[in-house]
């Protein structure tokens, strides 16, 4: 078995001079090519033993005095290989800003509140047919100092594994109509034509009445190769 | 809805705010990690204790105070285990909580995996990095495998060092590997096109 390799149609470079920190951050080299072994072809396995109730709430898991502040969402999607077929029982990251657009971290500056009910961080395993959910709060816009005026658009960090070290996958999730983005050079190095692959989708069916509204967002990760035989 | 062909997700940066996220007990943040520094989840496992130490430079050679990195490695038998109650293959730093940006692993030596000389991958993210890389960890004190090993022959012969963590004796007896990454320049990090 192999898997198929990062596609570079679709995956951004690693040097995209707009985005300033990548003319010192992205290697000069050409990459060195690998065969797969047992070492690529693996990768850790978490269950539901590491998941706790609310940690897919994160309008519920930091409560202290009271409900978060913002637009109440839901977020799901299914995870999925390059075939379709759904990737079960993967462990998915996710952490984002408040609705005022500033992140618990502490080196984040941006001038806007925290909000004492609102961590901003959570996680929740897949299920048998690939599907996640959480339940959060929408972010907000924040700005950042890649050149003058720069906000990035309202986004949500998500990070997954899949079942090999090579299928990791780091990502952002973008809601529909954002007029940032075009603007935005993290979101802009993705090529033009895959660049809606990062936008969700607001989604009927995810949304609950009387409670949020719902946006969807699937995510593709590597799989192995939809051409086993062809090379031998 | 059908379709034939699904696109990979593109990849976007893992940004400067990870930390509470992806590395919050590291950072001291009140949220359970799913991983951190240390592999070693029981005493009772069997291998030799050792600690990886290393620093990520840019391309003007100033350390990268913001990068997460994560090990992925086999056991001392070789094995990528899917046990968790004796040892974690798996491992997740970020290079801000130790002084001059460093990451420190406690874990145990890999042994052979597949007749490669032992090593642990590793993956690299920052920000200023639209897509992580990945790069392979090998050992300085294994001359004899290291010369069969099919991966890291496979890289032009100047380029090699890159890839090996130089073994060293602490003070109190403890064995550590350092292993830096060179995002660039004359030390340029080999990585992988995983
Ligand atoms: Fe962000």
């Amino acid at each position: 078995m192999s898997q198929n390799k990062r596609d570079w149609d679709v995956q951004p470079p690693f040097l995209y001079p707009d985005y300033k920190s990548t003319v010192l951050r992205a290697p000069s080299r050409p990459l060195v090519p690998i065969k797969h072994t047992l070492s690529e072809l693996t990768g850790p396995v978490y269950g539901h033993d590491l998941i706790r109730p609310f940690d897919n709430d994160l309008t519920m898991n930091a409560r202290v005095n009271g409900a978060p502040l913002g637009e109440r969402i839901i977020v799901a999607g299914k995870v999925t290989d390059e075939r379709g077929r759904p990737i079960s029982n993967t462990l998915v990251e996710l952490w984002q800003a408040n609705a005022s657009g500033r992140y618990v971290h502490k080196v984040d500056q941006h001038d806007a509140p925290l909000d004492p009910n609102f961590f901003g961080g959570g996680r929740c395993l897949t299920d048998s047919e690939g599907n996640y959910k959480f339940y959060t709060i929408k972010p907000g816009a924040y700005p950042w100092g890649n050149h003058p005026k720069a906000w990035r658009p309202n986004h949500i960090h998500f990070s997954l594994f899949g079942n090999q070290i090579t299928s990791r996958l780091v990502t952002q999730m973008y809601f529909p109509g954002d007029p940032l983005l075009d603007y935005d050079p993290v979101f802009q190095g993705v090529p033009e034509k895959y660049r809606h692959l990062l936008i969700s989708n607001f989604d009927l069916g995810v949304t609950e009445q009387d409670f949020a509204i719902g946006f969807r967002f699937d995510m593709v990760l590597r799989g192995d190769n939809e051409t086993p035989f062809e090379n031998r | 809805m059908s379709q034939d062909k699904f696109y990979q997700t593109p990849s976007q940066t893992v940004g400067p705010y990870f930390a509470y996220g992806l590395t919050p007990k590291q950072y001291l943040y009140n949220f359970p990690s799913i991983a951190d520094g240390n592999l070693i989840i029981n005493d009772e496992v069997s291998g030799e204790r050792i600690t990886i130490s290393g620093q990520v430079y840019d391309g003007n050679g100033h350390l990268i105070p913001d990068a997460m990195i994560e090990l992925w490695q086999a056991d001392a038998e070789g094995n990528y285990s899917k046990d968790l109650s004796m040892f974690h293959g798996f491992g997740r730093l970020g290079t801000g909580t130790i002084k001059d940006s460093k990451f420190e692993f406690q874990t145990i030596k890999p042994g052979r995996v597949d007749g490669q000389a032992p090593h642990i991958n590793v993956i690299v993210f920052m920000r200023g990095q639209l897509t992580h890389t990945y790069t392979r960890l090998y050992f300085s004190d294994e001359t004899e495998a290291n010369s069969q090993d099919p991966v890291l022959q496979s890289v032009e012969e100047d380029r090699r060092n890159t890839l090996l963590a130089t073994k060293t004796i602490r003070p109190d007896g403890t064995t550590c590997y350092v292993f830096n990454i060179y995002m660039q320049g004359p030390n340029e990090t080999v990585f992988f096109d995983v």
